[in-house]
């Protein structure tokens, strides 16, 4: 039964408070869905249940909903459940993604909760009869002065919740859960082996498939013999639709090898083009160009012009456990468990490759390994969708193989930025310029089919549907390409449709990349100026908020008293997430070891304002993970190719951080403030810790490098002589 | 033939070349090792033979026979915790999680060793494991933990 | 039933470092015994007259900066003159000996610690005639007797390279040898032939820069030519096999172990890339001087390949049945089944070969089956074939706690046989040794 279901059967609706005028903005994702029982119900035994279209990515989503929503309805937090993204049971909050989660989600959660406490406490005090300001809600029971006490199961009788949110809510001002470190409730399962991921789902009967992935982007299956595997012992199928080839067996391992007896068999037609020089590739492409910022604005004809080029390389989001779904597809209807970032907008993109009615469709979240934005999770939900399409009735067991995950993951982007600006005689930045390079980061499969990677593959292949860029505020190649300081900045964006290689949202989008331009070309003009990288940047900079963050990065890691020594250097970077979420500033030290081009991170210093904290905990945790994946990312990552394939296919082709350039100490520190809006903070720190290693690395070696990554190679090639 | 995991024989029924990770995973139904890379590259299928850390993935069931096996399942429950599992809920030290009980066990497989092993050691053992939420200081400081509880510190 | 170590899991650059152990070994059991004999004989080779300091800091100009740099990484200087974890060329690298350690040395222009003070003059003396600046004699790990050969000009850009290198100050440390370095003296006297590199006119220019690269800077023979008693390489056997690190330096000349015959462009992308088509990937000490080849010129690559390939005076038709043998041998193992350690644990990457996307190469193709010794073979399998940090490579995994000692025997002796090659000689005991003495 969903939950439109549950609703019509559950009787005559009870509309206990007046419904807000229409069009007024309710808080978060109340906005979309302003029903309060689509986000929390409570049953007449007291169980409280709380829905998020939100999904567990690994980011502690779950753990700091359950602490809003324990807290605001003055409950135990064992005492509430959570459930997460579900077609049939959850809200449609779209993809999780952009650190919107607590700002869309948690808002929204919030204030429903807080207005169930009202309705319940108003209830309450009309069958108690008594001034509903004299009662107080705690663990589960409203209590009168006097000591009475009504259950809230006892109250919730006839669609008590089912109304509109209000616009205002009261929220409590008990912090017993929100602004503490409380513990994440899924790490207990996941350090004892409990099932935790879709990779641990196990269904009676289930089966094991592997999909032949082609050699390079667009190769066709020119001919393939499949009954020397399909005589394998324990291979149950092959399953072919045009190019789509997969093998179904009983066991994971035997599909693991007769996937490798396949592949051998398979002949391959390829066709694809991969550019050799992609810095010198893009800006020959056609581009959609948009003025985002500063139309007006002229860098003025000063003296003292400056200008650079920066790049960042096609990058994976690499995840340690490669995609998996499990598929069932039995009466014409298909059950999929998918750790997609968005199951409403999956079940669309499965519906029209199935051609099934979307309400045919029940795609299901579970946790995956950390995705980092849109990987192949969408994907390999398609490839299981199609495969158990072939064999109805059993439940079907999809995981991408290690080179599968490198090869055919959408990337993030290969950009430029070009920066110019001029000082004026006191050393102020009086026009700067900054135009960046890229293609599209979203490909997301959102109800369209074309973007799945299987959807090509199949005899009557789907179309991607055009690229598009995604707006400002929020933007994607020009995501935080717009300066948050002062002067005056024309800010355009060169969006290019054309895709030689395929991409989508990675983690932070081109925030990672503008602000390690703008927070590069900052400490270059900084240098030219003959002034302090810090005092420059708070010079620069009204925002009271971003000048705390930068003030206590500064302070705690000592920047003042700073002493440089040989080989060692230091650097500072902030940005504010998508110039509206959380605000991050950090200083870090580093040590080059020039014959070797080894850079490695000693100490980290970061300061980040996420206005409220529910969890400061999960904020640290948050931070530091962004800190060390931008290290990973700028340190050592590019995607390689040949004129046909990407050769990138497993971590000694596309090498990452490992432990022994993990930095010796790593600080967060987070300003809470109660009150205010919570700020996405997941992809906070990717931008500002690649700004902070170039400055740092240009302050140790006296060489400023404009190429991500600064990888031994490159670092040997640039300071060798 | 029969597998020694976590304390109990298993008689198991498949094909000797087959690797340990599928065996754990699917006819023992342990979830802890994780197919990461089946490359011996990530380390996310580590667990303990005879107290050295192996990667399961690579380790056919032929030259397990006989050998005692440990997987994160045989370090503790969620009701009872051991040291490691309870050093890193202590520490909070996991994102996505996905890497850590191969984590575990690599550090496991160090501190049976040497108990008393310093951060440094630490960090070197735990060189052939990746991390990709970058929850590596989390993970280097639950297992310096883990070697105080096991120490018998509190 | 003992096991395997873990694995060091370290770069081969943070290994041990050439040790010319067997070398030394003989060399011990020699001149222990004759020590008291010759004592008196040697007193008159004990050094030659010191060269003064000269002044500094000095500065160069940035092309020979730039070509001292390639020069130094086709010698492989940071090898012996960086210890693990230590700073660039600063020395202090142990060299275990049957004697004792000896230790590399502090090549920074530190003026006190390293060579900062010595003239242009004195550090061509070293490389030439093996003295230092004080006139005292080198251990011949110093491979001298190679760079010998070198011309002016590149011994000049060698020296503004390291002179303008960060001076690190790292005091040397002592040498813990207890033999008089005016043993060196009477050892150069019978073995060591100063003297530059001298042309071969009947061959052509690349040639030539390929000789005088592998036989001066490139020090090949050091590792790939037998030792006499005395430690010396034998002239009549160059290139004919020699042992490093516990690892077997297989031969370059007409009695090459490799399945398929070196070409040119094979060798070329090997030295560059670590790797090249049906032939294996450099391991052990080896991987250290690709790495630092991949740095080089096509230019000095070619002509690298092109001497070395030249070593092998087979003619074309024995090559290509040593070719055609191989690859027969390795279509057969892709369609066996024997060894359930190898259907376990090797069939899955190494049954696919290199063709294949993600497939390692055939192994009935790999060096270390066919070399004199299966210690080559015990330690890739043991520590994996892993690329230096941060760097892309291919990825062969540590099997190390994987296997017992009786495992590993046994799929050494089932590997030896898909060589085609007569059986080792008690490999059990080889593997019982390795994995005691950890090499």
């Amino acid at each position: 039964m969903n939950r439109r279901e549950f609703i019509a059967t559950g009787g005559a609706l009870i509309v206990s408070f007046a419904l807000p005028a229409w069009g007024q903005k309710l808080p978060g994702a109340l906005d979309k869905e302003p029903m309060l029982d689509a986000w929390l119900r409570v049953a007449a035994d007291g169980r409280i249940t709380v829905f998020t279209g939100k999904a567990e990515l690994g980011q502690g989503i779950k753990t700091a909903i359950l602490q809003i929503a324990a807290e605001q309805l003055a409950v135990d937090l064992n005492a509430v459940e959570l459930v997460t993204a579900d077609t049939a049971r959850t809200p449609n909050e779209g993809y999780t993604a952009g650190s919107n989660s607590m700002k869309d989600s948690g808002t929204a959660i919030l204030h429903a909760a807080a207005q169930a406490r009202e309705i319940l406490i108003a209830e309450a005090a009309r069958r108690l009869g008594a001034p509903a300001e004299t009662l107080t809600a705690a663990r589960g029971e409203i209590r009168t002065r006097e000591g009475k006490r009504i259950s809230y199961g006892a109250l919730v009788q006839n669609e008590l919740l089912h109304v509109r949110a209000a616009p205002q809510s009261k929220l409590t001002a008990a912090r017993k859960y929100m602004g503490k470190p409380v513990q994440r409730v899924d790490i207990p399962a996941k350090v004892t082996g409990g099932v935790a991921y879709v990779h641990d789902l196990r269904l009676p009967d289930m089966v094991h498939a592997r999909v032949v992935r082609p050699p390079s982007y667009g190769a066709k299956l020119k001919s393939i013999e499949v009954e020397p595997v399909a005589k394998m012992a324990g291979v149950i199928k092959i399953v072919r639709d045009g190019s789509f080839l997969a093998v179904i067996a009983a066991r994971e391992w035997t599909a693991v090898q007769s996937m490798r007896a396949l592949r051998a068999q398979a002949k391959w037609e390829e066709t694809a083009k991969l550019p050799r020089d992609i810095y010198a590739t893009l800006p020959r492409l056609q581009s959609q160009d948009t003025v985002i910022a500063g139309a007006e604005t002229q860098v003025p004809q000063g003296a003292r012009i400056l200008e650079a080029e920066y790049r960042r390389p096609y990058q994976l989001h690499g995840a340690i456990g490669p995609a998996c779904a499990v598929a069932r597809y039995e009466n014409g209807a298909l059950t999929l468990w998918t750790h997609s970032q968005g199951v409403y907008p999956l079940r669309g993109a499965i519906a029209e490759l199935m051609s099934l009615a979307p309400e045919r469709v029940h795609c299901i979240h579970m946790e995956g390994s950390g995705c980092y934005g849109h990987n192949a999770a969408d994907d390999v939900a398609a490839d299981a969708a199609l495969i158990a399409r072939s064999l109805p009735g059993k439940p079907v067991r999809v995981q991408w193989m290690r080179e599968d995950e490198h090869a055919w993951e959408p990337f993030g982007a290969a950009m430029i930025g070009k920066t110019r600006a001029t000082l004026d005689a006191s050393g102020n930045v009086s026009g700067w310029q900054y135009d960046v390079w890229s293609n599209t980061h979203s490909t997301r499969p959102a109800g369209k089919a074309g973007e799945l990677a299987a959807a090509r593959l199949v005899e009557k292949p789907f179309q991607p549907s055009p690229p598009r860029p995604i707006p400002q505020p929020e933007g994607g190649g020009d995501r935080n390409a717009i300066p948050l300081y002062k002067f005056p900045a024309r800010v355009t964006h060169h969006f290019i449709p054309e895709m030689p290689v395929r991409v989508s949202a990675l983690r932070a989008l081109g925030g990672y990349m503008n602000v390690f331009s703008i927070e590069s070309f900052v400490d270059e003009l900084a240098a030219v100026a003959k002034a302090d990288p810090v005092e420059f940047r708070l010079r620069h900079l009204d925002d009271p908020r971003g000048r705390d963050v930068i003030r206590l990065a500064a302070e705690r890691f000592g920047w003042d008293t700073y002493k440089k020594q040989n080989g060692r250097g230091r650097g500072f970077a902030f940005a504010r997430y998508k110039n509206l979420a959380a605000y991050c500033a950090l200083a870090m030290e580093v040590e080059v070891e020039r014959e070797k081009g080894d850079l490695r991170v000693l100490r980290v210093v970061a300061a980040v304002d996420s206005g409220e904290a529910v969890n400061p905990d999960g904020i640290r945790n948050q931070i530091e993970g962004g800190i060390l994946q931008s290290l990973s990312w700028s340190t050592f990552e590019a995607v390689m190719y040949n004129d046909t394939r990407i050769t990138s296919r497993d971590w000694g082709t596309y090498p990452i951080l490992r432990f022994s350039h993990v930095p010796q100490q790593l600080e967060v520190h987070v300003i809470d403030r109660p009150g205010e809006h919570f700020l996405g903070t997941g992809e906070a720190a990717q931008g500002p810790a690649a700004g902070a290693l170039a400055n740092a690395l240009a302050h140790a070696t006296g060489v400023r490098v404009r190429e991500l990554p600064f990888s031994p190679r490159r670092l040997r090639q640039v300071l060798a002589a | 033939m029969k597998l020694d995991v976590n304390g109990r024989l298993h008689e198991v029924d498949a094909d000797p070349a087959t690797p340990l990770l599928y065996v754990l995973r699917e006819d023992l139904k342990l979830n802890g090792a994780k197919f990461g890379c089946g490359l011996g590259q990530c380390g996310a299928c580590t667990v303990l033979a005879d107290g050295e850390a192996i990667f399961s993935c690579l380790t056919p069931i032929s030259v397990l026979q006989g050998r005692r096996i440990t997987t994160v399942e045989g370090l503790g429950t969620v009701e009872k915790p051991g040291p490691m599992q309870r050093a890193f809920i202590d520490r909070q030290a996991a994102q996505c999680g996905y890497c850590i009980p191969g984590m575990m066990m690599r550090a496991q497989a160090l501190l049976e060793k040497k108990p008393a092993a310093s951060e440094a050691e630490i960090r070197e053992a735990l060189q052939p494991n990746l991390c990709r939420c970058g929850t590596h200081m989390r993970i280097v400081h639950a297992a310096v933990r883990a070697g105080e509880l096991m120490r018998g510190k509190s | 039933m003992a096991n395997i170590p873990s694995a060091r899991w370290t770069p081969a650059s943070a290994r041990a470092k050439k040790t010319l152990l067997s070398a030394w070994r003989l060399f011990a059991e020699v001149v222990l015994a004759g020590v008291l004999i010759v004592l008196a004989g040697f007193a008159g080779c004990a050094s030659e007259s010191p060269i003064a300091p000269g002044a500094q800091p000095q500065s160069f100009p940035r092309e020979q900066v730039t070509k001292g740099a390639e020069l130094a990484h086709l010698g492989n200087c940071l090898g012996c003159h960086t210890a693990q974890g230590g700073k660039p060329y600063a020395g202090g690298t142990p060299i275990k000996t049957p004697f004792g350690t000896i230790y590399g040395t502090n090549i920074t222009p530190d003026a006190d610690t390293g060579i900062g003070r010595w003239p242009l003059e004195a550090f061509t003396r070293a490389l030439r005639e093996g003295l230092d600046r004080e006139g005292r004699h080198l251990y011949p790990a110093f491979p001298y007797d190679h760079f010998t050969k070198l011309t002016d000009e590149d011994i000049a850009a060698l020296y503004a390279f390291l002179m303008t290198r960060e001076p690190v100050r790292q005091e040397n440390r002592t040498d813990k040898v207890p033999i008089p370095r005016a043993f060196v003296g009477v050892w150069k006297s019978r073995y060591f032939t100063p003297g530059a590199y001298q042309p071969d006119t009947a061959r052509g220019a690349e040639w030539n820069r390929g000789a005088y690269l592998v036989q001066g800077l490139g020090h090949c023979g050091a590792c790939h030519t037998p030792r006499n008693k005395l430690g010396a390489e034998e002239k009549n056997a160059a290139f004919a096999g020699g042992e490093v690190e516990g690892w077997h330096a297989p031969a370059l000349n007409g009695s090459s172990p490799s399945p398929v015959p070196w070409t040119a462009d094979a060798l070329q992308s090997y030295l560059r890339r670590g790797i090249a088509d049906l032939h294996a990937q450099s391991a052990g000490p080896m991987q250290e001087v690709t790495h630092d080849l991949s740095h080089a010129s096509d230019e000095a690559l070619r002509a690298i390949a092109t001497y070395v390939v030249s070593l092998d005076t087979r003619g074309e038709d024995e090559r290509r049945r040593h070719a055609d043998a191989a690859l027969e041998r390795a279509r057969k193992v892709k369609a066996m089944q024997g060894n359930a350690i190898y259907d376990g644990a090797c069939a899955d990457c190494h049954n696919r070969g290199r063709a294949e996307e993600g497939g390692a190469l055939e192994l009935p193709l790999g060096t270390a089956l066919t070399v004199p010794t299966p210690r080559n073979l015990a330690y890739i399998i043991r520590d994996g074939i892993v690329p230096p940090e941060g760097e892309r490579g291919p990825w062969m995994p540590a099997f190390a706690g994987m296997l017992t000692d009786g495992q590993l025997t046994d799929l050494l002796n089932y590997l030896r046989a898909l060589s085609g090659e007569p059986a080792w000689p008690d490999v059990a005991r080889e593997v019982r040794n390795i994995t005691r003495g950890d090499q």
